[in-house]
């Protein structure tokens, strides 16, 4: 209990400005050892999330960003083969078992993120990102790993977490992951926030932004994301317009629509989406913040 | 639970901590009534939050339940409305007939979803879409089936009774036979050892040649793996289709002859399973067990409801990521038009490629006028003819680029 209100603090005090909820999921994850997945549009701050963790739990973020094709070999360990060659050209002449426990001891292994995460003295927080993107059998591999937290590597025999690393998991729905990853995890969505708490992000983030026009900020993005777009944008966006103004000075929309528009372009990422905010839609957009 | 009392007696605590695990496996299975998958281990992590002081406040525990319960995000927006109804007792909106259904979820064979499911669905979208609806659509589909007669010739090489020709049975047999096999396997990223691969495997080669003291003579290369495509299909056997359907049953039929992986369904106003039966070796006995089965068929067809219970209780099962769904209609939707479109949204995601199959399309002057088709088209990948054998056919180059 006591947890939840500290971790809420710590996420503040790190620049994360979090919904109630994500504070509950976080001290959940300690409590049941689970992890949690994340689920959101792109560009609302799900990786933020995890860099933020390690922030609170001041220690190590590991990550692991997946692709299609991903396999054990990138995520999990590979064997220095260069120094192996090298070694065994070295060792010419000895014994052949001699050799072979050698070059396959630990100073031949290459860490690999996943490996890396469960051999830290202090539990990391281990990111794997857009798990979406991984293929099936990446996920049941990373299901069998999360559950017993041990790699068996076939030369060098089992080995087991020395931490249990904090786990999130993040995806932005370009594929159905399968029911036994989402059973095995904390489930959290992440919305776009409200004006309110945006402009706090924003205001956390960048300095030099002051209150009310921050608050101006977030309520233009609030109304743009209504609009119907291609693409939405998302906090990043949002932060990258919001240094963009205060680099060009403004320090209130309604005296600059001139620069309000031309600035959109950290916002509107596509063509179809900028030509459909003209000048017209702008003016309309500003007056409704007050 | 023992943990966090303010010292009860022994036989009191007992009997709280008896009530509030009844209670919370009560709540278990409203979840698992509305399709959650809860398994043991949440019913165990469950309690351990309630003892960790989480039940103090209800909207910790709502807050707290959620994250734990739900495993996406339809789950996750319609939480908050089953945990209110339970826990605090509040009638909200939609979400008791979603329970009230909870006759299907309790004895969940497959029969027993057919026959209560799309009743249950059925009673809250009818309301306001079945009277005005049904006429119209019936209406055109009656025309469909005259244009059908009219056109005899035109499509007689795909003629049920001419279908009892053994010959041309023996064409869609390997016509289907063909297709399943192109397709059955397919490119991966994945590699796999091979002697003439495209790729040095750095690992073995080294392992394999230790005994030549490290110096690569037997190189071990890898290659890309083979993999099979699951495929699952979706027929319409409804009134307007009623030329089509024979000759789908019989293609569905060799598909499921050839493939491992592929799976059957049939749909006219509800959604029935037809793999079991469709894999009698005998096509004449599936052909018989499937009539029986598909009874009721022949009048209105409801795509979209259809496609909901597929997605809600076939789905997870039946699809993976490299799936391919081919739904064979005609795309006339006697039910609501919007909740197609959202289904085949829902199902785009789960699969990699959706095809319909549209016999209608061919004919002269069509124009996907139909209010489901329309609905439909956006997510659909290949939309393509299939009223001649011929048609079938050149799905094949299409189907092996999967």
């Amino acid at each position: 209990m006591k947890d939840r209100e500290q971790i809420a603090q710590r996420l503040a005090a790190s620049g994360y400005i979090a919904d109630g909820e994500l504070a509950t999921a976080i001290s959940l994850m300690q409590l049941l050892k689970r992890p949690l997945l994340l689920e959101g549009e792109a560009g609302v701050g799900k990786t933020e999330v995890a860099k933020a963790l390690a922030n609170v739990h001041a220690t190590e973020l590991i990550r692991l960003q997946c692709y299609e094709g991903l396999d054990q070999s990138a995520a999990l360990y590979e064997w220095n083969y260069q120094r192996q060659l090298l070694s065994i050209q070295a060792h010419h002449g000895e014994q052949a078992d001699a050799i072979e426990d050698q070059i396959f001891s630990e100073k031949y292994l290459l860490e690999r993120p996943l490996l890396a995460a469960i051999r830290r003295p202090k539990s990391p927080v281990l990111l794997i990102d857009e798990i979406d993107r991984a293929d099936d059998e990446f996920e049941a591999f990373l299901l069998e790993l999360l559950s017993d937290f041990q790699v068996s590597i076939p030369e060098l025999g089992t080995i087991s977490a020395v931490t249990i690393p904090h786990v999130i998991l993040t995806s932005n729905g370009t594929r159905e992951l399968s029911d036994a990853l989402r059973r095995r995890c904390l489930y959290h969505y992440v919305d776009y926030p409200d004006a309110d708490r945006e402009a706090r992000i924003i205001m956390a983030r960048i300095g030099a932004a002051g209150a009310s026009l921050s608050l101006q900020i977030a309520r233009m993005v609030e109304s743009i994301r209504k609009e119907e777009l291609r693409k939405v944008p998302g906090v990043a966006e949002t932060l990258d317009w919001a240094a963009a103004l205060v680099g060009l000075g403004v320090s209130d929309l309604h005296d600059t629509p001139e620069v309000v528009h031309e600035t959109l372009m950290c916002l509107l990422k596509t063509h179809e989406d900028r030509s459909r905010v003209t000048r017209e839609v702008t003016q309309r957009l500003l007056g409704k913040v007050a | 639970m023992s943990c966090c009392g303010n010292s009860p007696g022994y036989e009191e605590l007992d009997e709280v901590s008896r009530l509030v695990s009844a209670k919370l496996a009560a709540f278990l299975r409203t979840l698992r009534d509305n399709a959650f998958t809860v398994g043991l281990q949440e019913g165990r992590d469950a309690a351990a939050l309630m003892a960790a002081g989480f039940a103090d406040r209800p909207g910790l525990l709502r807050s707290a339940f959620k994250h734990l319960f739900s495993a996406r995000k339809s789950e996750w927006e319609r939480f908050d409305g089953i945990f209110d109804a339970f826990w605090l007792g509040k009638r909200v909106k939609s979400r008791s007939i979603t329970m009230g259904s909870s006759k299907a979820a309790n004895n969940p064979s497959l029969k027993s979803l057919q026959n209560n499911l799309p009743e249950a669905t059925g009673s809250d979208a009818g309301t306001d879409q079945i009277p005005s609806g049904d006429d119209t659509p019936r209406d055109r589909a009656g025309e469909g089936r005259m244009e059908g007669a009219s056109r005899a010739d035109n499509i007689a090489e795909i003629d049920f009774r001419k279908l009892a020709d053994p010959d041309q049975i023996a064409e869609a047999h390997a016509t289907a036979a063909r297709l399943a096999k192109v397709m059955r396997t397919r490119l991966t990223r994945r590699d796999l050892a091979r002697r003439r691969g495209y790729r040095v495997d750095l690992r073995r080669t080294i392992h394999g040649n230790i005994s030549h003291g490290g110096i690569p003579i037997h190189l071990v290369k890898r290659q890309r793996k083979q993999k099979p495509l699951r495929l699952v299909m979706l027929l319409d056997a409804s009134g307007s289709m009623s030329m089509y359907t024979g000759v789908f049953l019989r293609f569905i039929h060799g598909v499921l002859d050839e493939f491992r992986q592929a799976e059957a369904f049939l749909f006219h106003t509800r959604l029935a399973y037809v793999s079991d039966a469709m894999k009698e070796k005998d096509a004449g006995r599936a052909l018989d067990r499937l009539s029986i089965m598909a009874q009721g068929a022949g009048g209105g067809t409801k795509i979209g409801e259809s496609l909901q219970t597929f997605n809600r209780w076939h789905a997870p099962r039946v699809l993976h990521s490299r799936s391919c769904v081919i739904i064979v209609s005609d795309g006339y939707e006697t039910g609501d038009a919007a909740l197609l479109g959202r289904e085949m949204a829902a199902l785009g995601r789960r699969c990699r490629r959706i095809v319909w199959l549209n016999p209608m399309m061919a004919w002269e002057g069509y124009a996907p006028e139909a209010a489901g088709i329309k609905a439909a088209l956006p997510h659909i990948d290949l939309y393509a003819p299939a009223n001649t054998l011929k048609s079938l056919t050149e799905l094949e180059p299409y189907l092996a680029r999967l």
